[in-house]
């Protein structure tokens, strides 16, 4: 095992960008203040929004269920804090449009307690498991958000042999991951064993980058086998699912597949926490770690967030300085921009960065000095598949992968002209997803008229 | 706190970008080429940077002037400026500043202009420039004064260098020959020595071998080029080089001589580097310096010049697009072409 962390694995490709982690990453988990109000969208995850089970006027419990799952790609959704609903209305999205949310007034009065019911992974089957994990509420928390249940539900005539947790938190600035790993050491080798046992693994690994010692030292100590802890290269964007994969494995994930095209299945450690303690102390998803760093504020933490506290609580308690220009949700390389503050933290923000001093945008043409290619963890042409999106040529583009872009913006960064070349491929990926989406209902129309 | 009315910025991720940008390399390689016009002033005398400045002028005057209405001026990337410096260092000491202005004027217009401005163009400006002044003046353009430490002084400027525009003016000074001149029409030998130290006649910028190395190493660090260029084309050089050496050494002084004469230094540095008319990818990349280095040693060898570093990339220009297009990475998890 020693000899794998010092031999760092890794993927090909891939930036090595200022880490920036040195503020937060020695900072131990706080827990949020308590606010007045709590404002919790409906669609935090990937996929159909939750439908709402209570009405205005309802009293509610810390960790009671506020919301269904409006599907089976979705999830529930639970009370962050013990209150009354007091609206069901739009609100600002962290996306940036309104959505159904369900606001709720705390009750000063209540301890806040909550008290939860413990269930053995192995009294459940997989599909009583997995019920269980999407009625607590469970998503990605590395950021995508996309509903646990989903991605650990094996298709039929597929099997997982390992079981990878992935503890590279590869972005800059974030340490929210790197504190659990530390703090929580045990929940995340439990949740680990959790997951394999659910999934028949044979194997499970825990991969982190070796920036953080402090972690692979907890793991070590808190894992025995069959669960390994991987020590890997410190290297944007190594947590990937597919990098992660590759630096692991040395396999790579067919393009347009999973990792379970190959037997393999990752999930990240604060989910992987979060499903420990949901069975073993019977806390549904209704708080996570967030990382609260950046110039932009006096005092950077690492705090515990009831999900939905509104992010203008959260920087003023850290110290908002009047020079913030700009707040991302997310880390620096694949997060959100708000032009509000006013928007609550959700299920998937791992960060809330604030930056000052916004350079003007300065683009120069493309010396096609080929950093981009180089830097391209999915082995593109980023300066081609920019140019043909850029002259509207989308489908050019999609015949050079385009859709095999995950957005990890390591183009950008490299880019010494400037040119925003992630960008680029989103407008081109979305581009595509419109053209297929309107294809595909021209055609429905067409069988549609062709039947009647 | 006060509220933030539209005091947030709105822009797209990344939030950390790489400090090196197209004004920094542009920066760094022209402070190269600066170092080693000094060097050639060395060598040469006064003289070395009237003919140098006439190309920059050339140049920058020829984009100001095509690129007035653009906002922001393309001048301000440095690249036009560079373009006339590097093609300064190709010309002989004796080049009449006339010709050397004209030779910047063509290798913007030329070189770059036409093809659409900075990123468009498929050959090398400087060199566009070169090969427009070789074709149009080739007497000038091989006319090669001796160095100023032969000449007895380093203010002295050639005559030739004040000749009014078409007119016709005999160098009144010594002349020398090139090292790959002596060694193809003379056959007579170059110290190694003498080639690194730049005690030897030749283009501004190439006979002093050691400072363009250092420039190499300086730009390497500073990742200005991709360093496989530069590799690949010496390595190739050197090899065939020597086979030929070993194998009909009346056709080849060498390796050493081979890698030491002549622009190849100037060229493997300065100009198969250029990121714009070389390939994006790190297998195009070996591909096109070796064929520069194959072109090099074939026309040093058999061609009826001496020397081939321009024409060799140049060509290599040429077929760049189509190594780009039969060296495109084979994306993630995919199969080549599928």
């Amino acid at each position: 095992m020693l000899n794998l962390l010092r031999r760092g694995r890794t993927f090909r490709h891939g930036i090595h960008p200022p880490e920036h982690k040195e503020r937060t990453d020695a900072l131990a988990i706080e827990q949020a203040p308590f606010v007045d109000e709590y404002v919790l969208p409906l669609s935090q995850h990937i996929g159909a929004p939750s439908k709402a089970v209570v009405a205005v006027g309802d009293a509610v419990e810390r960790g009671q269920k506020l919301a269904d799952p409006g599907g089976f790609v979705s999830v529930a959704l639970h009370a962050p804090v013990a209150g009354k609903v007091t609206a069901i209305e739009l609100r600002l999205h962290p996306n940036g449009r309104m959505v159904p949310s369900i606001v709720l007034q705390r009750d000063p009065w209540s301890s806040q307690q909550l008290a939860g019911e413990p269930v053995d992974p192995a009294s459940l089957d997989v599909k009583e498991a997995l019920s269980h994990i999407q009625n607590a509420g469970m998503v990605g928390l590395g950021g995508a958000a996309f509903p646990s249940h989903v991605k650990l539900a094996v298709p039929e005539g597929k099997r997982i042999d390992d079981v990878v947790i992935n503890g590279c938190e590869c972005e800059p600035y974030l340490t929210c991951d790197h504190r659990v790993m530390v703090e929580q050491a045990d929940a995340v080798v439990r949740g680990t064993e959790i997951l394999r046992h659910l999934l028949g693994g044979q194997r499970s690994w825990i991969g982190v980058e070796l920036n953080k010692p402090d972690a692979i030292a907890a793991l070590e100590a808190a894992a025995s086998p069959p669960v390994e802890v991987v020590g890997l290269e410190v290297k944007y964007p190594q947590g990937a699912e597919k990098m992660l994969m590759y630096a692991i494995f040395g396999q790579e994930v067919p393009a347009g597949g999973l990792p379970l095209d190959l037997g393999m299945l990752t999930n990240n450690v604060g989910t992987t926490a979060a499903i420990a303690d949901l069975f073993d102390r019977g806390l549904p998803l209704i708080e996570r770690v967030v990382t609260v760093t950046g110039v932009g504020v006096d005092r950077p933490r690492n705090l515990k967030v009831p999900i939905g506290t509104p992010v203008r609580t959260i920087l003023e308690h850290c110290g908002l300085s009047p020079r913030a220009d700009r707040v991302i949700l997310g880390g620096p390389m694949m997060g959100a921009p708000q032009k509000s503050l006013d928007v609550p933290v959700l299920k998937g923000t791992s960060g809330l960065l604030c930056l000052d001093g916004a350079p003007e945008p300065a683009e120069f043409p493309c010396i096609r000095c080929g950093r981009c290619v180089e830097a391209c963890p999915m082995f593109l042409n980023p300066a081609r598949l920019a140019r043909l999106v850029r002259a509207e040529r989308p489908g050019e583009a999609a015949d050079i992968h385009l859709m095999s872009c995950f957005e990890c913006a390591s183009c950008s960064y490299v880019c010494p002209s400037g040119i925003p070349l992630v960008q680029w491929m989103r407008v081109g990926k979305q581009t595509l997803r419109a053209e297929q989406a309107k294809a595909r209902a021209e055609a429905a129309k067409a069988e549609a008229e062709a039947g009647s | 706190m006060s509220d933030r009315p539209a005091g947030l910025v709105i822009s797209s991720s990344p939030y950390v970008k790489d400090a090196t940008t197209t004004p920094t390399i542009m920066r760094d390689v022209t402070l190269a080429a600066c170092v080693v016009l000094a060097a050639a002033t060395w060598h040469f005398g006064v003289g070395s940077l009237l003919v140098a400045g006439a190309c920059v002028l050339g140049a920058v005057v020829t984009e100001w002037a095509f690129t007035r209405d653009k906002a922001p001026s393309p001048i301000r990337d440095w690249s036009a400026a560079l373009t006339g410096l590097l093609l300064g260092l190709t010309l002989p000491p004796a080049m009449p500043l006339w010709m050397a202005f004209l030779g910047g004027v063509a290798g913007i217009g030329l070189g770059k202009l036409i093809w659409g401005g900075l990123g468009q163009n498929l050959f090398n400006p400087a060199l566009v420039g070169r090969a427009f002044l070789q074709a149009a003046f080739p007497t000038s353009i091989t006319t090669w004064s001796v160095t100023a430490a032969e000449a007895g002084s380093h203010t002295q400027i050639p005559n030739t260098v004040f000749a009014a525009p078409l007119m016709h003016v005999e160098l009144d000074a010594m002349s020398g020959a090139t090292p790959l001149g002596l060694a193809k029409f003379q056959d007579q030998s170059t110290e190694v020595m003498d080639l690194l130290t730049g005690v030897s006649a030749g283009s501004l910028g190439e006979t002093n071998a050691i400072v363009l190395i250092l420039c190499g190493v300086f730009l390497w660090w500073r990742r200005a080029f991709d360093w496989r260029l530069p590799v690949s084309t010496l390595a190739t050089v050197a090899v065939l080089a020597a086979a030929l050496h070993a194998f009909r050494p009346d056709d080849c002084p060498g390796a050493a001589f081979y890698l030491l004469s002549g622009g190849l230094m100037l060229g493997a540095i300065f100009m198969v580097t250029d990121p714009v008319t070389t390939p994006t990818t790190k297998k195009g990349a070996w591909l096109f310096g070796i064929g520069v280095g194959f072109l090099v040693v074939l026309i040093r060898a058999y061609g009826g010049l001496p020397e081939g570093v321009m024409y060799a990339i140049l060509l290599m220009n040429a077929v760049t697009p189509h190594i780009e297009k039969y060296t495109q990475p084979r994306p993630f998890g995919g199969s080549r072409g599928g």
